[in-house]
């Protein structure tokens, strides 16, 4: 575990509400994210783990409360929202590298577009990154070549091409073949240990234990308890938690 | 044939213009329909509702209708010319017509490519920080181009036999106006009847394979 978390926090969600239609997906949410803390977000499908994750970078919106991320209220549009997202690496389910482009230049765009950054500076820090998920043989390749598992590492060094404040991982090992997982969940342990800020949505919880700070559970839009990862696993407070954990624990 | 030999060069001058018109417009309702469809999927709702409107309005209207009030009403009452010689300002009427005309369907079927592009592309641009129209023109526009690259080959075919009825902007100079004025002269001569419908098979036949060996060449694999 980390040993100093700058004191003041990265994200604070201050009673966040979010309906999608009559479902009330985020209710009365709280929750702070210290610099340099890895949290997992946990619990049943449906619980709005996804949306709480998506709305820190405001990819959903939501209906009341206030979210402020490094210590001013996320924009509500335009070049101050693109802004925010370019310090807010995301990884999602589905890998969403963009199809028609190689690997490198995924992981190139971003910072010659978005930052500035001039192409042949891009591209060694690109293959750096690369090199570091593992995937510097496959950088002319394009995504559709590439397995799920070394696809979404190729995300993970997108969002890091960024350098990002923090990056939000949502369920970023659910759609790979089991083989797949570990490669990925490797990457992350490492991104942990180098003192990332992180947000994981993840059943994976040989990840929790061994790079989370803290373990949120939520379920119907909730969040019902929060702990440190040894403590939720062996010793769940709340009954809902209780009886989340013994159906994925005995699998 | 002996007809279709005579009158030859008058028909072939004629068809050239038919060509020169088919470049043009190609190239003008590609930009205008990606205006368009920019519009059509942009976040601000009057330009959404602009791009609708003149989609829905254009799209609907015969084209000769179209190309008459180019010419009657835009230029005759509106006082828009491109230029003093007639032939020169009928023949950008129909350019601006047809142009205008032809970009609402490119734009439908840009739009029906945008479909195919999976949400989560808009996503993960959005995500890296590019603005919507930086993800527009960098993410989505090119994946949803490879995909529609046929249907728009059909969309240009269609085009290119559309000028054939520029006469209603006025215009007197293309392939099929020459027909008819030569068929006054000599009556109807089969042979320079076919002859025209082989001149712009030789013109559309290719556009039709190579637009369609484009697609597969182009297709982004998932």
């Amino acid at each position: 575990m980390k040993e100093t978390l700058d004191s003041t926090p990265l994200v604070v969600l201050d009673d966040v509400n979010k309906h999608f239609g009559s479902l009330h997906v985020l209710r009365d949410i709280n929750l702070t994210i210290a610099r340099g803390e890895v949290l997992v977000v946990i619990g049943p499908s449906g619980g709005g783990k996804s949306t709480l994750c998506r709305a820190i970078n405001r990819l959903e919106t939501i209906d009341s409360g206030t979210i402020t991320f490094d210590g001013l209220p996320l924009p509500k549009e335009g070049k101050a929202l693109a802004r925010l997202r370019s310090e807010v690496g995301m990884v999602f389910q589905s890998f969403n590298l963009f199809a028609h482009k190689t690997i490198l230049e995924n992981v190139t765009l971003g910072p010659i577009k978005v930052r500035g950054v001039d192409k042949a500076q891009a591209e060694r820090r690109g293959m750096e990154l690369l090199e570091r998920v593992g995937i510097g043989a496959q950088a002319a390749k394009y995504p559709a070549q590439l397995s799920g598992g070394q696809q979404q590492r190729v995300a993970i060094a997108r969002a890091l091409a960024m350098d990002p404040k923090m990056i939000l991982f949502d369920e970023p090992t659910s759609a790979l073949d089991p083989e797949m997982v570990q490669e990925v969940l490797d990457v992350m342990i490492g991104l942990a240990r180098d003192g990332m800020t992180m947000m994981v949505v993840t059943h994976e919880m040989g990840f929790a234990r061994r790079a989370a700070n803290r373990v949120v559970f939520m379920a119907d839009g909730q969040i019902v308890e929060e702990n440190t990862p040894d403590e939720f696993f062996t010793n769940a407070r709340t009954d809902r938690a209780k009886d989340f954990l013994s159906k994925i624990l005995t699998h | 044939m002996d007809d279709l030999i005579k009158y030859a060069p008058d028909l072939l001058a004629g068809f050239l213009k038919n060509v020169q018109l088919s470049v043009i417009c190609a190239i003008l309702s590609l930009i205008f329909g990606t205006i368009l469809v920019a519009m059509r999927v942009s976040p601000t709702p009057v330009l959404r509702g602009a791009g609708a409107a003149y989609v829905n309005i254009v799209r609907n209207t015969p084209l000769t209708l179209v190309l008459a009030f180019s010419a009657l009403g835009l230029s005759d009452t509106l006082g828009v010319t491109f230029s003093e010689e007639p032939s020169t300002n009928s023949f950008w009427l129909v350019v601006l017509g047809l142009s205008l005309y032809t970009a609402t369907f490119v734009c439908e079927a840009l739009r029906s490519g945008i479909n195919t592009v999976p949400m989560g592309q808009a996503e993960a641009a959005r995500a890296i920080g590019l603005t919507f129209f930086q993800s527009l023109r960098m993410i989505i526009l090119p994946q949803a181009f490879r995909a529609v690259v046929a249907p728009l080959g059909s969309v240009i075919i269609a085009m290119i036999k559309n000028t054939t009825v520029a006469i209603a902007a006025g215009y007197l100079a293309e392939s099929a106006f020459v027909m008819r004025d030569t068929f006054d002269e000599t009556g109807v001569s089969i042979p320079i009847f076919v002859g025209i419908v082989i001149a712009f098979m030789i013109v559309t036949l290719p556009i039709g394979f190579f637009t369609g060996w484009l697609a597969n060449r182009l297709a982004v694999a998932r």
